[in-house]
């Protein structure tokens, strides 16, 4: 509570005191008619007490021609309570509406303090490693180059690179993910990040400002400069209903009263219409649900650049995807191996033909012979091959070849003389280890050396395998489709999204990624240049109200990204032209954080209406209540102030859904499965 | 040139909205919002007009909301 904040509370608490004491007072002792005027004085001092700075802002508005202020209608509806004789009321009133006032000023500064405690990643204060002391500093102080240390449990204030110490590091606040990262000597960390365990000492790379942290924290912030459209019709809507209000207040107290000469009761229930023609309770609920949701979001991993973004999530029509990077890991792996019972066998001798080359299919099958721990026993038989830092065992037995891998640091050995590997261009390698031919390569490259072998109609990359003239089998090379895609394209079906992925491949590869994740259309065989023109001609397509998403990575894709209603860049973190670029950011390369963040969204508008229709209908109904004259003031400010409040606390409650996440239900509902599904 | 603007005590979202009305109206600002949840005012102008047009700014919303300090 700020020191404002407390000085008001006392003065409402004095000003209530008073009030009180002249209720009983006034109610005890029956004042002679002749002295009415001390009733109206006790009573003016506790107005007085209650609203002196009403009083001043109504004054201050009128010379800065601010008629329809809500400090001005609400002096005009007590002084003319007092004018009416109604004088207890007048000063509860006005006490009333003080009350609401301050209760209003509690929960928006609560709500505004929890949102920013949601999204504030940054540290306060950072240690720096000064002449070998440790001095605690502001993170503003520390320069690139200076070594910062993080204890265990401290949150990283810098962006650098570990110099020494290693250790775990939980990332959640900048990813949503929930698995900690470890760390050694070497390892880049961000800001933002929690250190888990033992002591990291990190030298500086970037300043404060520029530390990831402050660029998330900084995103979010803006955010709510970018108005959504409910925001700015209910500011727009603001602007009229007071004026209006304010015209039927005094047709109200006009009219009826030529009609039937009752002044006073009439010029009663027109106050009231001044009491509730505030619009704050409208101005204030929708934009607060959407901070509070950009807060939420931003709590699971995904940025949210502005209300209007949030806005459009909670009505997407289509979602286009790009492939590579987004449904697909981006690399390759070895999808299977036929026949499956021979699978050691030709992984052995596959990686060994394959143990000279980095190419990019060379290293997934050598990765798979390494995970499958490819046996075994080491016997002076053995040749050795090195193939990118890695030693590979190969021991020559009656079931073919077998390979052991271990890790090796350091490079040297020289690839055994008794292996010799002939790379044919275009078709494969020939490797010839201890008397035994081994073939990987093409269907061509079998054919040509007239092997025999089983066609595989497997989508991929394929490479066959043959051992002394005879054939072993074939490995199947694929793209990894992302484990949770196919579940997030599903879900997002379920909610009567079209889905349409666009890629650079072919058409061939396109459809086999297409069918595993259950995407609806594709488009293959796409330059970047034309991935813009497609989602235009899927724009076009569409009705003008719906809106169309595009989520890439964010690398080759920034012109699409900016073209789309909603640009969703995934994985983004670190990359400056994708966070520019995109109006969704999404910190991790989870798909699932699309199906949180539509959540999100509609949890967001779903409160941002509640709050709307709840205040729209009070105010109507105390309108027409009061306009019938079956109320009184009491219940206006209700309308009035209560109503801001309840609409601020049901605000809080998307508050409090980004928090429930932070704790790690995202996992929950998307659980990591090991098995990784190719194509 | 945009500058973001912190706020110290803007308590009225009412205000918040008339104040975004009347920076939007001052000549030369291309883009303004005034956002009450973050406390926080965004002015975007022409560099060479900006010290003026950051004055006039400051004028209006004292006009509006006299609590509210704007922190520069």
């Amino acid at each position: 509570m700020s020191a404002r904040v407390k000085r008001r509370l006392w003065r409402v608490i004095a000003a209530i005191v008073l009030f009180v004491a002249a209720f009983v007072t006034f109610r005890a002792i029956t004042l002679p008619q002749n002295l009415w005027y001390i009733e109206l004085i006790v009573y003016a001092c506790v107005y007085a007490v209650a609203a002196y700075d009403v009083l001043i802002k109504a004054f201050r508005g009128i010379f800065g021609g601010q008629v329809f202020d809500e400090n001005l209608l609400m002096t005009i509806a007590t002084v003319g309570a007092f004018c009416v004789r109604e004088y207890p009321e007048a000063a509860a009133v006005m006490l009333f509406y003080q009350v609401g006032e301050l209760f209003q000023s509690i929960a928006v500064g609560r709500s505004r303090k929890s949102i920013s405690e949601l999204m504030d990643i940054r540290p306060d204060t950072a240690v720096a490693i000064r002449d070998g002391e440790r001095v605690t500093v502001s993170p503003y102080e520390v320069a690139v180059g200076e070594i910062i240390e993080v204890r265990a449990g401290e949150r990283v204030a810098l962006d650098g690179v570990v110099v020494k110490g290693s250790g775990s590091i939980d990332t959640a606040a900048l990813t949503g993910e929930s698995m900690p990262v470890s760390v050694c000597e070497g390892s880049p960390v961000l800001s933002g990040s929690i250190n888990l365990s033992g002591v990291l000492e990190i030298e500086v790379q970037k300043e404060f400002s520029e530390s990831t942290a402050s660029k998330i924290l900084d995103l979010v912030e803006n955010a709510a400069s970018k108005k959504a459209k409910a925001e700015n019709f209910i500011t727009a809507f603001a602007k009229i209903y007071t004026p209006v209000v304010v015209a039927l207040a005094v047709l109200l107290a006009v009219v009826p009263s030529v009609i039937t000469g009752n002044f006073g009761e009439w010029i009663h229930r027109a106050l009231m219409f001044l009491v509730v023609s505030c619009p704050c309770a409208l101005v204030i609920s929708v934009p607060l649900a959407f901070f509070g949701g950009i807060g939420a979001a931003s709590a699971r991993g995904v940025l949210i650049k502005g209300g209007n973004y949030l806005e459009l999530l909670g009505k997407l029509d289509a979602v286009v995807f790009d492939k590579t990077g987004t449904l697909t890991l981006g690399k390759f792996s070895v999808a299977g191996v036929y026949p499956e019972s021979r699978r050691n066998e030709i992984l052995s001798a596959a990686a060994i033909a394959e143990s000279g080359s980095n190419h990019p299919i060379a290293l997934s099958i050598v990765a798979a012979a390494n995970d499958n721990g490819l046996n075994v026993n080491a016997s002076d038989n053995g040749l050795n091959v090195i193939a990118n830092d890695k030693e590979l065992s190969v021991i020559a037995n009656d079931n073919g070849l077998n390979v052991i891998a271990s890790e090796r640091s350091e490079r040297g050995n020289p690839l055994h003389e008794n292996i010799t590997l002939t790379e044919i261009a275009g078709k494969g390698v020939e490797a010839r280890a201890d008397g035994k031919v081994i073939l990987a390569g093409n269907a061509e490259l079998m054919a040509e050396r007239g092997i025999e072998f089983t066609e595989c109609a497997q989508f991929g990359t394929l490479v066959y395998v043959a051992v002394n003239g005879e054939y072993l089998g074939v490995i199947v090379i694929a793209d990894t489709v992302k484990e949770d895609a196919p579940q997030v394209i599903a879900s997002l079906k379920r909610d009567g999204i079209r889905t349409v992925m666009l890629t650079g491949d072919n058409f061939q590869t396109a459809s086999a990624v297409a069918e595993k994740v259950g995407i609806d259309e594709f488009s293959a065989s796409l330059l970047p240049a034309d991935k813009v023109e497609k989602l235009e001609e899927i724009i076009a397509r569409k009705s003008a109200k719906s809106v169309v998403a595009f989520v890439g990575d964010g690398i080759n894709d920034a012109p699409v990204l900016s073209r789309a209603d909603v640009g969703i860049a995934m994985g983004a973190l670190g990359s400056d032209s994708a966070i520019e670029a995109a109006d969704v950011v999404l910190m991790h390369d989870g798909l699932g954080a699309i199906s949180e963040a539509k959540t999100v969204a509609k949890k967001t508008m779903s409160i941002a209406a509640q709050n709307i229709a709840f205040a729209l209908i009070v105010k109507v109904a105390v309108l027409v209540l009061s306009a019938l004259g079956v109320t009184d003031m009491w219940l206006a400010i209700f309308a009035d102030v209560g109503v801001t409040v309840l609409a601020v606390l049901n605000s809080v409650r998307i508050i409090a859904f980004g928090k429930k996440n932070k704790k790690g239900d995202f996992a929950k509902n998307f659980p990591k499965t090991q098995d990784k599904s190719a194509v | 040139m945009k500058k973001t603007y912190k706020t110290v005590d803007l308590d009225c979202a009412n205000c918040a909205a008339k104040m975004e009305e009347a920076i939007k109206n001052i000549n030369g600002v291309t883009f303004a919002s005034v956002s009450f949840v973050a406390s926080k005012i965004v002015l975007e102008a022409a560099d060479e007009d900006f010290a003026e047009i950051e004055k006039k700014m400051i004028k209006v919303c004292r006009k509006i909301e006299p609590d509210c300090r704007i922190i520069l």
